[in-house]
C-alpha cells in the first residue's frame, strides 16, 4: 500500500563557519583576536630579555634593542609585555573551563530534576550572584594566597552561577520536548539524557555564554593581578604591570600605552 | 456584480528569488456567501488570505493581480489607504485567538479600540451600544462585568467569538477567516461555525474561509476552492466537489478524509507538494498523479468548465483513477486476541489534582483500542501512566498478566521495550542533533546488540515504515512531518514491542499524510500482531481505524465498547453530543 517515499530535495545547510568567514566583521574580529593571542602565546618565545632582567636605568628610553625602554625597575618593557599575557590567558582559560563544567552540570540537573533540587541549586547561585564577582574572588584570594589554583577556583566558582542560570533557562524548554520523554520511556540513564539528549540542544546559548565568561574571566584575573594578587608578583603580568607602572606614567608613558 | 469579493490573476512572489508562492489565483465570492479555500499546509492558502488584506509577509510581495471589493480595486491603494481599509472594509480572523487578543487589555477595551481606530459611531455611547450588539450577535453576555474580563478569563471558544465580534464590528464587506476553529473542541467549533455563517448571511459579507479540514468546509461553506502548490486546481459548489471531484488531487483529498458517517477506509498518497522555486513547468500535481502523461508535464492545464460554476485544471478529466475507490473497512477480527494490557481502576493526577478517575480498559493483541475525548479529558494522562512517563497514579496496570511499576526506569527491560510510545508532535520527538539512524537504534544499543545486528535491524525497520535506507544518515530537519512520524514509528518498532501507544500521532499532519500514517499503523498491526492504544480527539479517524473505543470526559470513561456500536448507536449523552457536533462530509451532502 505504502509507496516508497522519494528522497527529499532539501539539503542540510552546511559550512556555517565558511559562511561566517565570508563576512567582513568576522574577518576583522578574527584578526584582532589572533593578534592578541599571538602576543600572549608566541610572545614568551621571542622576547629579547627575560622578565626580571635589569637591562638599564629605570624609566629610560633610547636603549638599543629595547623597543619601549625600561620600566620603573629598569626591566625591558617590550619583553615583559610579550611574556605577561600568557599567564592571564592560561588562568582565565582554566577558570572559564571550571566555571563552564560546574555551571553546565548544575544547570542541566536543575532543569531536569526540577522541584527541590532546582530550588536548592538556584538559591545557592543567588547567594553567589549577590556578591560582585571581583569581590568574591578577592575574598578567597586574600584569605589564602594567590596561587594559580586558587585563582582559577575562585574566579571559576564565581562564574558558575551565571553559566548555570543560562543553561538552566535554555534546558527548561528542551527537557519538555518529546524526544527527552522518549529517552526516559526507554529507560535511559539520567546522565545520558542530560549530556547526550539535552546538552547538544543548548549549544547555541552555551557558546555565547562561554565566550562572555572567558572575556570576563580575563578581566577579573587581570584586575586581581592589578590589585596585587598575582601568583608571582615579580613575574610579568599585564595586570600587575599596569599597577606597578601607573606611578611613573608621566616619565614612562610607553608601558601604559602598550597595555 | 455589485458587492462581494473578486480576485483576479493574483500572483505572490518571494522577493529575493522571484519564485511564485501562489499564481493564477482567481476567486469570486458573492456577498453573503462563504467560500472554503482548502489545501495542505504550504499550499499557499494563508498567502492568498493575507493578499486579500493587501498584505504580504516579510520577504514576500504581491507581484500582480487585482482584488475587487464590489467595484473598487484595492491592491492599487497606497499604504495609508490600505491601513484604513483593514478592519473597516475587510477583516481577518487568525487561527489562534489566545495570541491574537492582547492579554493585558480587557476585552471591552479591545473591542472599543477597533471602533475608535475606524471612527465607527459618533460618540462613546454609540460605540458602547455597538459593542453590546456585537457581543449579542456572537452569543456572548453583554453585561459590563463580562466586558471587563481579560482574555485569560475566557475559554478558547469564547475568545474566538470575541475575535469574531472584533472582525465584524465595523461591518466589513469582506472577511478572511484563517483556520479559526483549529485547536478548538468539536462542540465549540460547531458554535463558532454557526456564528460565522449567520453573520456572513445577515450582513451580506463575502467570507473567505481557509482550512485544511474538509469536513468543516462541507458543513459551513457554499463553494470550495482546492489549492495545491500555489494554484487553485478545482473549484465548485460543495456538493460537486465532494460527490463528483474531477481533479485527481481532489479525489485523493476526499478519499483520505475520515468520516464519522459511513464506513470507508481512508487512503493516503505518497510524496509531497513541490515547494516554491521547485515547481515544474507542467501540472504541479503530475509527479504524484497516477494519470500523468508527457502532455501533463509539458504545460500547466488551463481551467476546464465541468458544470455550473464547477471547474478544474486537469486535462484528464473523466479518466477515473482506479486506486481512489474507497473500499469499506472489513472488520472480522473482533476480540480474537487475548488481553495484553489490563488497566483496572486507574486514577491519576498532577500534584494532588485528579485528572483521571477510575479508568478501566483492556487492550488486546492485534487490535487497536482508541481513547477519545476533548482536550483536558485525561486521555493523554492515561497513556503516559501506561508508558511510564507519569508516576502519580493509583490502581493497577497489568501487562502480559504482570503488574507494572509506575516509572519506566523501575520496569524490567522487556516491559520497557514491550511498551513503546509515539508522540504527538513529530517535530519534537526526535532529537534534532542526532541522525535519524542514531535515534532509531538507541533501544538496541541499550540492549547491547552487536553493531552488525543493529545495522541489519535498522534497515529492516526503515523498510517496514516505507523509508529508504539512505534516510538513516539524515537529520530530522531534512524530513517532512509525515516522514518524521514514520521515523518515530520505526524507533518504536525496532525494539519489537507488543504495544504501541500512539498519542495524537496524526494531529500535526495533513490529511493525505495522516491517511498514509494510519495506513502504515494498521498494516503493522495486522502483520506484526501489534496492540495499539490510539489516543485522539478525532472521532472520524477512530471510526476508520480502531476496533474498540473508550470515550473519555472529565477524567472518566463514559462509554466503552466496539467502535461501530458506539458511533452508530451511542448511549451516553456526552457521546451523543460529541458525535452530533462532529462535522461530516457525508452527512452534510445528504
Amino acid at each position: 500500500m505504502n509507496k516508497m517515499i522519494e528522497a527529499p530535495e532539501s539539503v542540510r545547510p552546511i559550512g556555517l563557519i565558511r559562511k561566517a568567514l565570508q563576512l567582513r566583521r568576522t574577518k576583522i574580529g578574527l584578526t584582532v583576536l589572533l593578534v592578541i593571542m599571538a602576543f600572549a602565546i608566541v610572545g614568551p618565545f621571542v622576547a629579547p630579555h627575560t622578565q626580571t632582567e635589569f637591562i638599564d636605568m629605570p624609566n629610560s628610553l633610547d636603549i638599543p634593542g629595547a623597543l619601549f625602554g625600561t620600566d620603573y625597575l629598569g626591566q625591558d618593557v617590550w619583553s615583559r609585555f610579550l611574556i605577561g599575557g600568557r599567564s592571564i590567558l592560561l588562568l582565565s582559560l582554566g577558570a572559564t573551563s571550571l566555571g563552564l563544567a560546574v555551571g553546565i552540570s548544575l544547570g542541566l540537573i536543575a532543569a531536569l530534576f526540577k522541584g527541590r533540587i532546582d530550588e536548592l541549586i538556584m538559591r545557592i547561585f543567588d547567594v553567589i550572584l549577590s556578591f560582585p564577582q571581583i569581590l568574591l574572588a578577592l575574598l578567597l584570594v586574600s584569605m589564602f594566597d594567590a596561587s594559580p589554583w586558587l585563582t582559577i577556583l575562585s574566579v571559576g566558582l564565581s562564574t558558575t552561577p551565571r553559566v548555570g542560570r543560562v543553561i538552566r533557562g535554555a534546558a527548561l524548554s528542551v527537557v519538555e520536548r518529546d524526544f527527552v520523554h522518549a529517552a526516559a520511556a526507554l529507560g535511559e540513564s539520567r546522565f545520558r539524557i542530560l549530556f547526550f539528549e539535552v546538552l547538544p540542544n543548548v549549544t547555541g546559548p552555551l557558546l555565547v555564554e562561554a565566550n562572555l565568561r572567558f572575556t570576563y574571566s580575563i578581566a577579573t584575573i587581570a584586575s586581581l593581578a592589578f590589585l596585587g594578587f598575582a601568583p608571582d608578583p615579580t613575574a610579568a603580568n599585564w595586570g600587575t604591570m599596569i599597577q606597578e607602572n601607573s606611578a611613573v606614567i608621566v616619565v614612562q608613558p610607553w608601558e601604559q600605552c602598550c597595555l | 456584480m455589485s458587492s462581494g469579493l473578486r480576485i483576479l490573476n493574483l500572483r505572490v512572489n518571494v522577493i529575493e528569488s522571484g519564485c511564485d508562492i501562489v499564481d493564477e489565483v482567481n476567486l469570486e465570492i458573492p456577498a453573503g456567501s462563504v467560500l472554503g479555500l482548502v489545501g495542505e499546509s504550504g499550499s499557499g492558502k494563508t498567502t492568498v488570505g493575507l493578499a486579500v488584506l493587501g498584505h504580504a509577509r516579510r520577504g514576500v510581495e504581491i507581484a500582480s493581480g487585482e482584488i475587487f471589493f464590489g467595484e473598487t480595486e484595492v491592491l492599487s491603494y497606497d499604504a495609508e489607504k490600505k491601513r484604513l481599509m483593514r478592519g473597516a472594509l475587510v477583516s481577518y480572523v487568525p487561527q489562534d485567538p489566545a495570541s491574537s487578543l492582547n492579554p493585558a487589555l480587557r476585552i471591552g477595551t479591545q473591542l472599543r479600540e477597533v471602533l475608535e481606530a475606524h471612527n465607527f459611531g459618533d460618540s462613546t455611547d454609540a460605540r458602547t451600544t455597538r459593542i453590546k450588539e456585537m457581543m449579542a450577535e456572537v452569543a456572548l453576555p453583554t453585561d459590563d462585568e463580562y466586558l471587563e474580563r481579560y482574555p485569560h478569563q475566557l475559554s478558547g471558544g469564547q475568545q474566538q467569538r470575541v475575535v469574531l465580534a472584533m472582525a465584524f464590528a465595523c461591518r466589513p464587506s469582506v472577511i478572511v477567516l484563517d483556520e479559526p476553529t483549529t485547536g478548538l473542541d468539536v462542540s465549540t467549533q460547531e458554535h463558532v461555525l454557526r456564528t460565522v455563517r449567520e453573520l456572513a448571511r445577515v450582513y451580506g459579507v463575502a467570507a473567505l474561509y481557509i482550512t485544511h479540514d474538509l469536513a468543516v468546509v462541507s458543513e459551513l461553506v457554499d463553494e470550495v476552492a482546492v489549492m495545491y502548490a500555489g494554484r487553485i486546481i478545482e473549484q465548485g459548489a460543495v456538493k460537486d466537489i465532494f460527490e463528483n471531484p474531477v481533479h485527481p488531487y481532489t479525489r485523493h483529498l476526499v478519499a483520505a478524509a475520515p468520516d464519522i458517517v459511513g464506513d470507508h477506509l481512508i487512503i493516503g498518497l505518497a510524496g509531497r507538494a513541490p515547494s516554491p522555486g521547485k515547481r515544474p513547468i507542467g501540472c504541479v500535481f503530475a509527479a504524484r498523479c497516477e494519470l500523468a502523461s508527457d502532455e501533463c508535464r509539458s504545460q500547466f492545464p488551463i481551467s476546464v468548465e465541468i458544470g455550473d460554476r464547477h471547474s478544474a485544471r486537469c486535462i484528464k478529466i473523466g479518466q477515473l483513477s482506479s486506486n481512489v475507490a474507497t473500499p469499506s473497512r472489513l472488520r472480522t477480527n473482533h476480540n480474537i486476541g487475548d488481553v495484553l494490557v489490563n488497566i483496572e481502576g486507574l486514577s491519576a493526577g498532577y500534584l494532588g489534582n485528579l485528572v483521571v478517575r477510575d479508568v478501566s480498559i483492556q487492550i488486546r493483541r492485534g487490535q487497536c483500542s482508541a481513547l477519545v475525548g476533548e482536550s483536558g479529558s485525561g486521555k493523554t494522562t492515561v497513556a503516559r501512566c501506561l508508558g511510564g512517563l507519569h508516576s502519580e497514579w493509583t490502581g493497577k496496570i497489568l501487562f502480559e498478566g504482570q503488574e507494572i511499576a509506575k516509572s519506566s526506569s523501575r520496569r524490567p527491560i522487556d516491559q520497557r521495550l514491550g511498551i513503546q510510545y509515539i508522540f504527538q508532535n513529530p517535530y519534537g520527538s526526535l532529537n534534532p542533533r542526532r541522525t535519524v539512524g542514531d535515534s532509531i537504534v538507541r533501544p538496541l544499543e541499550i540492549m547491547g546488540e552487536s553493531v552488525s545486528e543493529i545495522g541489519k535491524q535498522l534497515n529492516m525497520v526503515l523498510e517496514q515504515v516505507s523509508l529508504p535506507a539512505s534516510y538513516a544518515s539524515k537529520y530530522p530537519d531534512q524530513l517532512s512531518g509525515g516522514e518524521r512520524q514514520r521515523v518515530a514509528i520505526a524507533r518504536a518498532l525496532i525494539s519489537k514491542p507488543e504495544l504501541l501507544i500512539c498519542d495524537e500521532v496524526t494531529s500535526a499532519l495533513d490529511v493525505l499524510v495522516q491517511a498514509s500514517v494510519v495506513d502504515l499503523l494498521s498494516d503493522l498491526q495486522k502483520n506484526l500482531g501489534l496492540a495499539i492504544l490510539f489516543i485522539t480527539h478525532n472521532l472520524p479517524l477512530v471510526r476508520s481505524f480502531a476496533d474498540e473505543v473508550a470515550v473519555m470526559s472529565e477524567g472518566k470513561v463514559v462509554e466503552y465498547g466496539f467502535t461501530e456500536a458506539i458511533i452508530d448507536n451511542p448511549q451516553n449523552k456526552y457521546t451523543r453530543r460529541l458525535i452530533s457536533s462532529t462535522p461530516s462530509i457525508l452527512r452534510s451532502i445528504k
